[in-house]
């Protein structure tokens, strides 16, 4: 009896991964649409419709965007919130990447790319809303006496040259490179920013922003980098190139440890009525508002 | 008349008779249910791990899966290996068995047969509320306490190491085996002990020798256990492992399966994340590895006795 039972296990077992491989085409897809983080914010029921005007509720029609990952955060939080006021807007966020914004904007399937960079020469055939700007502090032990590094000198802590803080003027301690995990955006726009690119050599790799300050912060070694927002005195953040981090020198560009997020729609293309009032949205000072909120530096 | 009398109550008898049948059946379906439902579950996620962890192998290819040194998976061109990983949770167990085996025995020891029966309902009491301690507490102090002492110890920018992680670890396996080492040790006869000293033994030589060696599977039934906590556990070590995918080595920051899983979770997206399910089908075929040779051993145990 035991046997038998046993035996019907293992031909379930065995059922259960042929129909896992002959399931496998489906199965991949549907693991890939609901993973690649595609989220369509689905128009909210009229709870605040009373406060919009008749004009708003006219408003219908998809809107969609793709692009980097980066500012999946701050596109979702626009969403919702121009949601709030025109309710019957969908709005579609695929993710894939800076370059896939690009192409889906040029080829017409996406109605905006998210790009998180500035345009390289040869991607034309665009126009480019610069919505927001990402700044990145690089933090240290608040022991660390080093007050400035420049970028140069923080691509070649984080590459592996520089290995001790006497080398950029500091005491005679070995550096302790920490990072965050792959896939995070603040590691993306860090090593992209630096140049640093894959060659980034880490000791440490947090999951978190908080994480990330708790071991610098006791770690009389450590550097590390952290999203302009949540630059706090657990910590000590350095000037880049003599530059400290603010609001002001974000903006004016003189900080030099930033990013653009740029919305790209296909030029000479007639945006749909829903797009464009988006693009206005975001623009707009409500839009950048949100922007702040989700711990970027506004263009206004 | 008369005929109807007797009827009556034997009607009655059997109504109550069919009302606790009635009752029966429906406590056997409830039970039934129950029963089921833990065995449902254990198939539904063994399903959902299969589906869902083959599709990244499948692309990856198991070779370069399982026994690829290098974990980039957003780079330009991706690496997906899980060898540093696969390789640190078996050091990393392994470690935290060398150094909570020998403490977790003589604490059983100890209780057992060599202290005051006070002080010997106080320390259980003690381990009792250590594996009752949430595991993020456990992580809290290693990170807070033990891994700065690490760092200062050895002289390296970081506690964030391979031998913090052991230490974490020993410690959360010590309840699992000193409360199993206890029973089994209590169930060895007090007449082999008797006999033992009898025979001229001192009592230190009739523990090791007899009451050990009498309560052996127990004792690996408490270890198996042990490593099946070691090897599952995630949040203690994710704030003392420094995270880094590297090789083992005791003095630097690695990664364990449990932890690849978590720390990646969030932001990926497409292969990398299909690729983060695969690394918990690797790590479900662990656990389902040592379940077989725990239920081997507790065969064995029965057929002893």
């Amino acid at each position: 009896m035991k046997k038998l039972t046993s035996i019907i296990a293992v031909a379930l077992m065995a059922s259960l991964v042929l129909a896992s491989c002959g399931d496998n085409e489906t199965s991949s897809n549907n693991t890939e649409s609901s993973t690649s983080g595609s989220s369509v914010i689905a128009s909210e029921p009229s709870t605040s419709t009373s406060e919009t005007s008749q004009e708003d509720e006219k408003l219908t029609g998809t809107v969609s965007m793709s692009g980097s990952t980066s500012m999946e955060k701050m596109a979702k939080a626009l969403a919702e919130s121009f949601n709030a006021k025109y309710p019957d807007v969908a709005i579609d966020i695929q993710l894939g990447g800076s370059s896939t914004g690009i192409t889906n904007a040029q080829e017409g399937v996406s109605d905006i790319g998210n790009v998180s960079r500035d345009l390289k020469e040869d991607e034309t055939g665009l126009v480019a809303h610069k919505v927001a700007l990402d700044g990145i502090g690089v933090v240290v032990n608040l022991e660390n006496p080093v007050e400035d590094l420049t970028m140069d000198q923080i691509a070649k802590i984080y590459t592996g040259e520089i290995t001790n803080w006497s080398e950029v003027g500091g005491e005679d301690l070995e550096i302790y490179v920490v990072g965050r995990e792959d896939g995070s955006g603040t590691r993306d726009a860090f090593e992209s920013v630096t140049g640093v690119g894959e060659n980034a050599q880490y000791d440490s790799l947090q999951t978190s922003t908080g994480a990330a300050k708790t071991t610098v912060a006791t770690t009389p070694g450590a550097i590390g980098y952290v999203s302009f927002d949540s630059v706090d005195d657990t910590v000590k953040t350095l000037k880049v190139g003599g530059v400290e981090i603010s609001t002001d020198t974000i903006k004016d560009g003189s900080y030099t440890l930033q990013r653009p997020f740029v919305m790209v729609t296909k030029e000479g293309a007639e945006l749909s009525d829903a797009a464009q009032a988006f693009l206005d949205y975001v623009l707009s000072d409500e839009g950048q508002e949100v922007c702040v909120q989700v711990g970027l530096v506004s263009i206004n | 008349m008369t005929d109807t009398k007797p009827a009556a109550p034997r009607a009655g008898l059997s109504k109550a008779r069919a009302a606790k049948n009635a009752v029966e059946l429906v406590m056997n379906i409830i039970f039934f249910v129950c029963g089921i439902a833990s065995v449902l579950c254990v198939a539904a996620i063994t399903f959902y791990m299969i589906i869902s962890g083959t599709p990244a192998i499948k692309e990856i290819g198991l070779w370069n899966f399982l026994f690829g040194t290098e974990w980039a998976p957003t780079a330009s061109d991706p690496k997906f290996g899980i060898l540093p990983m696969i390789l640190t949770s078996i050091v990393g167990t392994m470690g935290a068995i060398l150094i909570g085996v020998p403490l977790g025995l003589f604490t059983a020891v100890f209780i057992c047969y060599l202290t005051p029966k006070k002080l010997g309902k106080l320390l259980v009491s003690a381990v009792e509320l250590l594996a009752g301690i949430p595991s993020v507490i456990f992580g809290l102090v290693g990170m807070i306490v033990l891994s700065p002492f690490i760092a200062n110890v050895f002289k390296i920018p970081s506690g964030a190491t391979l031998l913090t992680s052991m230490l974490v670890l020993a410690v959360m396996i010590l309840p699992t085996i000193v409360s199993v080492t206890i029973t089994s040790l209590k169930a060895v006869p007090q007449e082999y002990y008797d006999g033992s000293l009898a025979l001229g033994a001192t009592p230190v030589t009739s523990i090791f020798k007899m009451n050990i060696r009498a309560a052996k599977s127990g004792i690996i039934t408490g270890i198996v256990l042990g490593v099946g906590r070691a090897i599952g556990e995630t949040m203690a070590i994710i704030m003392v492992s420094g995270n880094v995918p590297n090789m083992p080595n005791l003095f630097k920051s690695v990664r364990f399966l449990t932890t690849g899983i978590v720390s990646e979770m969030s932001y990926s997206a497409g292969l990398h994340r299909q690729s983060l399910f695969s690394i918990g089908l690797v790590l479900f075929i662990f656990i389902f590895i040592i379940n077989l040779i725990l239920n081997t051993i507790l065969k064995k145990g029965a057929k002893d006795r």
